[in-house]
């Protein structure tokens, strides 16, 4: 952390104990952990889509495609810049991985932004849990809005971690706390950014594309 | 770093655009079959679709592709993990 740290660290730079696999091992069982949990609400969704496939047609019918699709295309390039601001520090390019770096944060950003409007929008509709116009309607309509708010809105709590933590690694990239031999940080942020990802590309034709 | 034989395979960044473009592809195609009507084959389909999707950023944009083979006996641990799970449940729900 300090500078005679970063003296001593750089000068033994051959023999300081690191273990990049093993912190990449770390950064995967993570991710698993986040699959199970994601995966017991996919779970939930899938026996109720099931019970009710008619219920969850309709309630569906209430989400917007376009937002959707802008957010789905917003989250793949921010997985893009993330990937080519990893490339770019490997290959000694730094500016141009903060510069990759800083556009993913913003257009992990822009996607809250979006998610915002498309809530509040459907908030000033009268849907939100446990409003009186959802609870209305029937139980395959309410159970699909409840899976809705709760995994989209678990998805969304996991960007804003991914705005945090990738602005702590540009931080540190900006320092040299981060090298080009030294990337395991920035791969390892890199891989729950690509996970928050992976989990839109299912959430999105679950929920958006019920037509 | 001498160390170390087998250094960081770094991906082309042309590697990337063009994964990043299919998925783009991809999207649009997904998002373009959910306006036919197909009945039940639109969530299959689409699920489909989702699946090559996210074995394109599993495997290149998260590197499982070139990295230590243990990632992928992981994943592939996970995954069967996850995927017995459904299959119990559905078999619990639909012969119950």
């Amino acid at each position: 952390m300090t500078d005679s740290n970063h003296i001593i660290e750089s000068a033994a730079d051959n023999h300081i104990h690191r273990d990049d696999i093993g912190a990449k091992m770390g950064m995967w069982l993570f991710l698993f952990t986040e699959i199970l949990l994601f995966g017991g609400l996919f779970l939930v969704y899938a026996v109720y889509r099931f019970q009710y496939p008619d219920q969850f047609h309709i309630a569906g019918m209430d989400l917007s495609t376009a937002i959707g699709t802008i957010n789905t295309i917003i989250l793949l390039t921010s997985s893009l810049t993330v990937a080519l601001s990893i490339t770019a520090l490997q290959k000694q390019n730094k500016s141009l991985s903060i510069i990759m770096l800083s556009l993913t944060i913003s257009l992990a950003i822009l996607f809250m932004i979006n998610k915002y409007f498309e809530w509040s929008g459907k908030f000033s509709a009268g849907i939100y849990p446990g409003s009186e116009d959802l609870l209305s309607r029937h139980n395959g309509e309410i159970l699909f809005f409840g899976l809705y708010f709760v995994m989209t809105g678990l998805h969304a709590l996991h960007v804003l971690v991914g705005i945090v933590l990738l602005s702590i690694i540009l931080g540190m990239v900006v320092n040299k706390k981060i090298t080009y031999d030294y990337t395991v940080k920035l791969e390892n942020s890199g891989l729950y950014w690509h996970l928050v990802d992976l989990i839109w590309i299912f959430l999105f034709p679950l929920f958006y594309l019920i037509q | 770093m001498a160390h170390t034989e087998k250094k960081h395979h770094i991906t082309p960044y042309s590697t990337y655009i063009i994964v990043w473009l299919a998925l783009v592809i991809f999207t649009s195609i997904t998002v373009t079959v959910a306006g036919i009507s197909l009945g039940t084959y639109t969530l299959l389909v689409a699920l489909f679709i989702a699946a090559i999707k996210s074995a394109l950023v599993i495997n290149i944009f998260m590197h499982i592709k070139f990295d230590e083979s243990i990632f992928k006996v992981f994943l592939i641990l996970s995954g069967t993990t996850l995927f017995v799970i459904f299959l119990l449940t559905f078999f619990d729900f639909l012969y119950r």
